[in-house]
């Protein structure tokens, strides 16, 4: 996990709070750095973690994370991390056989069988909620990225249905938290993408969005990140807002004040 | 042309001509980059080879015998629908859905996905697709900005995106994206791809007669590079390329005179 990302939110592992929603946004650059914090910083807190990885391979994850000090393998094998590799289940289920269990592909509405996201709730639900639960610090929903579900046929409102009863099982009945990534562009033209993304902003706790410099390239700052807290989701009191701007390493990601950057100063 | 050099397997499909023509005809090279042509990929001569990569002649074509050396698959649309003209895959366009079953049966029964570890010595598949998204294809993202079906170019992706995962294999594929007026679409289509790079040429705009511009043909953008493995990628320091296509040379410079 990144130690300075932790004090700019205030968090530590032996804390890892309850019922949160976090929104991960990034515009004109990569924020899967993120993803990859909160996925060591929840395992290491001892939350039992279920991953929605849609846009890349279990090895990826799994390279990155131990170079943040996890293993991704180890905590699946002890039962901390149930992975769902979309790619790969996506392939099961065009040229897969069927399934031995009978039951649904969590992808199964690219089939075109079904419009809903049902099968992929289902999967998170039975995930998180096993009978010994009682063993994890929590239960932890991650999704990277929910952009994805659209490119693959899915309207919006089944998206933001699908996060919907999500939220109701594992924020409300679990108390566990959520963390989703919603990708989108500069040029930010694809009208579904903003309505999931805005949407999901209204109701969350805590907004992370990474954005590329305005200026463009440069080596030594990558973006800047937004920190939105939301105080009150009640009242009509001020977001909390920060804005850093980062620089991202082999191990590590630094924060800085803006016009700060190590190279500058 | 890397691909026949190196000694890799080929995979070519097109709905333009038949792949057995872009095979032989030459023309562009192919230099150290990593890079989507916008016409043709076609392979030239090789003359020389560096720690990475080749270089060639792109006056000359490839001899037949080095072609010979390797296996390659070809699949052209025309005749491919003509024997599978039903192929359903996920409510995708029927030319897609033939691609990606035919590229899956190869990479199974080859063995680039592992399955038969004993059969061969392992080896590289390299794909190459030639203008996806086009009408050709059946697609009609390129003819309107309201497409009757807007799925289907990103399924695929995502479903090749998979199939090269988990297989030894790369691929390439051009985009007509001029032609796509859903700018949502391409954005999605970065999204999916690893590596994005586009060719600007100089022809027709108003650059052909900037003076600046005068040594080149146009300009090379470099969209987005792959973040593999890793919380970092190796960025370039400098994004202005440009590209200058000569008879026996195409090269791709930095830095030029801004």
């Amino acid at each position: 996990m990144l130690a300075e990302l932790n004090e700019l939110l205030g968090a530590s592992p032996q804390r890892p709070g309850t019922g949160k929603f976090t929104l991960l946004r990034d515009t004109g650059t990569d924020g899967s750095f993120l993803v990859h914090h909160f996925l060591s910083f929840y395992l290491r807190a001892g939350c039992k973690v279920c991953f929605v990885a849609l846009l890349q391979s279990f090895s990826h994850y799994n390279i990155v994370a131990q170079k943040l000090g996890v293993s991704l393998t180890a905590a699946r094998e002890r039962g901390q991390l149930v992975f769902l590799e979309g790619l790969k289940s996506c392939l099961d289920l065009l040229f897969g056989e069927e399934e031995p269990s009978g039951e649904p592909s969590p992808l199964q509405f690219i089939s075109g069988s079904t419009s809903n996201l049902k099968a992929l709730f289902d999967f998170v639900r039975t995930s998180l909620t096993p009978a010994d639960s009682a063993s994890w610090k929590g239960s932890v929903l991650l999704v990277d990225d929910l952009s994805v579900l659209l490119s693959l046929g899915a309207a919006p409102v089944a998206v933001l249905d699908f996060i919907h009863y999500c939220r109701v099982v594992v924020c409300s009945q679990l108390q566990g938290n959520i963390v989703v990534l919603v990708h989108g562009s500069e040029d930010a033209e694809d009208e579904e993408n903003d309505l999931v993304g805005n949407s999901l902003g209204h109701h969350s706790d805590l907004i992370l969005w990474v954005e590329g410099l305005a200026t463009g390239f440069c080596k030594d700052v990558h973006g800047e990140i937004k920190i939105i807290k939301r105080l009150s989701l009640e009242s009509t009191e001020q977001d909390l807002v920060q804005v850093y701007q980062y620089k991202i390493q082999e191990r590590n990601v630094t924060f800085f004040a803006r016009g700060l950057s190590a190279a500058v100063l | 042309a890397e691909g026949v050099v190196c000694g890799h397997d080929l995979f070519v499909a097109s709905a333009m001509e038949p792949p057995d023509n872009i095979l032989k005809v030459k023309t562009h090279r192919r230099g150290k980059d990593i890079l989507i042509d916008h016409n043709y990929l076609e392979i030239a001569s090789p003359t020389t080879s560096t720690k990475f990569g080749h270089y060639y002649d792109i006056s000359k074509t490839m001899s037949p015998e080095l072609l010979q050396s390797i296996k390659w698959h070809s699949f052209y649309l025309p005749e491919e629908l003509s024997l599978e003209p039903k192929l359903k895959m996920c409510n995708m366009n029927c030319g897609y859905a033939n691609l990606l079953h035919s590229i899956q049966r190869v990479i199974y029964q080859e063995g680039f996905d592992g399955s038969h570890p004993q059969k061969k010595q392992k080896n590289i598949l390299r794909i190459g697709i030639q203008s996806l998204g086009s009408l050709l294809w059946g697609d009609d993202i390129c003819s309107s900005d309201t497409p009757e079906d807007i799925h289907s170019l990103t399924k695929f992706l995502y479903v090749l995106r998979g199939l090269l995962r988990k297989s030894l294999s790369a691929c390439i594929i051009t985009v007509p994206s001029h032609l796509i007026q859903n700018k949502a679409i391409m954005e999605r289509v970065t999204n999916l791809s690893d590596m994005v790079v586009g060719l600007e040429s100089f022809i027709g705009s108003e650059r052909e007669t900037n003076p600046l511009y005068k040594d080149y043909h146009g300009l090379l953008h470099v969209h987005q590079i792959p973040r593999l493995n890793s919380l970092i990628c190796d960025v370039s320091d400098t994004k202005d390329l440009a590209f200058r296509l000569k008879r026996k040379q195409f090269t791709i410079e930095r830095d030029f005179n801004v």
